[in-house]
């Protein structure tokens, strides 16, 4: 069926446990394309999070440094936690990066679609899996 | 089933000492609420308390002409009817937004000023976010500078701070975040380069130096919406007066800034 105009079909996905094991797009990410894609503020990361990266004066402070994520967690893991944090804490503040049920009063330049494409989530995780401190 | 998962993932994650947050946000308790002023750097606060290089003085100070000019229909000043600022309109802007009786509802200084336009001048309402309402807000609200803001206590007022406060604590748009989200739960840490601080709105019409001039307190709430991703307001919309009218009463006792400065 043709999605209707504008809008972003997402793909399935299986959780299992506190992770997806499977890659969304079926093929692993680009970790030097996440790196870059985690810096843009406009993929508002790094307005919460800071991270090791000496060449970005402003980053956030209300989460985790980003280093070591990839030693803390697979994966697995980091792909739910960018796919739908809210799924292991509720009352989390990281907003759900593929995602489109549960959102109230989206702007309508954003609505109907997730805040990252299933890419742009791979390359990301394939960057924070190479974050082992 | 999803739910029943979910429970079962949150108490392992309990037990794992992962979730921390408490479910419910809470308000700042009066003790410790601040103002931006106390978050800002000490060379932005000398800007905001020297008259002389506050530049939001520029517009205090235009306010003050257009105060004394006639307008409309009517052919009368500001003055004409309320004499000296200085006494007529001390401590107006500080229960501001308050209730209007013919309208039944809560109206913000630049409606008010607006409405006297309409009313008493017979004159077109000035646009919003435009230099001539901007500086007569400020010259309004300078009146009260250093008197604790101190809301309408009318009882009509009500429903429309439980509005406001609602809207505060409502997690909306693409981002999925509440006001209070930032700035009951964060207001010590920063996003990106900038403290979050408490929302307090004692310091409106304020010159923000991001913008590089004078703006209302709505054009901030726009602003912070935007953020959120979520569906904006028009100036004036009843909306954005009641979140007006729930952060005043945030704001109770602070004192008046007007013009404040900002980052
Ligand atoms: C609005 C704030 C916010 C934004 C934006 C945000 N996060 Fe988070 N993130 C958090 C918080 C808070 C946590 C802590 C866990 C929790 O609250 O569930 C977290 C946890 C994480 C974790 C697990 C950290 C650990 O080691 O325990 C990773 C990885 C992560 N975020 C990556 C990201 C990435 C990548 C982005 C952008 C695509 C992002 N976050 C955007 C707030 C945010
Ligand atoms: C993701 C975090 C975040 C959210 C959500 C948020 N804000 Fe803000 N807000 C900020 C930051 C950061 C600033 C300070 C920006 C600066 O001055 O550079 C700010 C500034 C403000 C100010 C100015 C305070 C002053 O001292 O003048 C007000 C008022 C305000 N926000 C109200 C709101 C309201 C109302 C909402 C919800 C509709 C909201 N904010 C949502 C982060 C947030
Ligand atoms: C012809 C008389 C008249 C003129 C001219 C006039 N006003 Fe008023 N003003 C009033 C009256 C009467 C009220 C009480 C509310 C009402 O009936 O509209 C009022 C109320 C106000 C208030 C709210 C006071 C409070 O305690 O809540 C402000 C602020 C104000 N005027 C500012 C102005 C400004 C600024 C101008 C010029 C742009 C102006 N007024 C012109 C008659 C006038």
């Amino acid at each position: 069926l043709p999605c209707p105009a504008g809008a972003e079909e997402l793909r399935p996905y299986t959780v299992n446990g506190d992770a997806i094991a499977e890659s969304l797009t079926g093929a692993p990410g680009d970790a030097t394309r996440g790196r870059t894609l985690v810096l843009e503020r406009t993929n508002t990361c790094i307005l919460c999070h800071s991270g090791p990266f000496p060449e970005e004066k402003f980053q956030g402070d209300l989460a985790p440094n980003l280093a070591g994520s990839g030693g803390r967690w697979s994966a697995a893991q980091l792909r739910l936690r960018l796919v739908d944090a809210s799924r292991l804490n509720p009352a989390t503040i990281m907003p759900s990066y593929y995602r489109l049920d549960g959102l109230d009063r989206v702007a309508p330049n954003w609505r109907d679609k997730p805040i990252l494409s299933a890419e742009q989530i791979e390359d990301i995780v394939a960057y924070l899996a190479t974050l082992r401190e | 089933m999803k739910f029943a998962a979910t429970i079962v993932l949150a108490s392992l994650l309990i037990a794992a000492g992962i979730v921390a947050r408490p479910l419910i946000a809470t308000e700042i308790p009066q003790g410790e609420r601040r103002s931006g002023y106390s978050f800002m750097a000490p060379e932005t606060r000398a800007m905001q308390d020297d008259r002389t290089s506050n530049p939001g003085m520029l517009w205090v100070l235009d306010g003050e002409t257009l105060w004394k000019q006639k307008q409309g229909a009517a052919g009368k000043a500001c003055a004409d009817c309320h004499g000296d600022a200085s006494s007529s309109m001390k401590g107006v802007a500080a229960r501001y937004p308050a209730y209007d009786k013919p309208l039944g509802r809560p109206v913000n200084l630049e409606q008010r000023v607006n409405l006297c336009r309409v009313r008493h001048q017979e004159a077109e309402p000035l646009p919003y976010e435009k230099h001539d309402l901007l500086a007569l807000a400020a010259y309004v609200a300078e009146q009260s500078r250093g008197l604790p803001v101190a809301p309408d206590p009318a009882p009509e007022l009500e429903p429309f701070v439980t509005k406001g406060r609602d809207f505060f604590m409502h997690r909306q748009g693409q981002l999925n975040l509440g006001c209070t989200n930032c700035h009951d739960d964060n207001w010590d840490k920063h996003l990106a380069g900038s403290a979050v601080t408490q929302a307090m709105a004692n310091g409106y019409p304020m010159y923000r130096l991001e913008w590089q001039t004078l703006g209302s307190l709505q054009r901030r709430l726009r602003n912070c919406i935007n953020g959120m991703r979520a569906q904006n307001y028009n100036f004036g919309a009843p909306e954005l007066v009641e979140l007006e009218l729930y952060l005043m009463t945030r704001a109770r006792g602070m004192p008046v800034e007007t013009p404040a400065v900002r980052p």
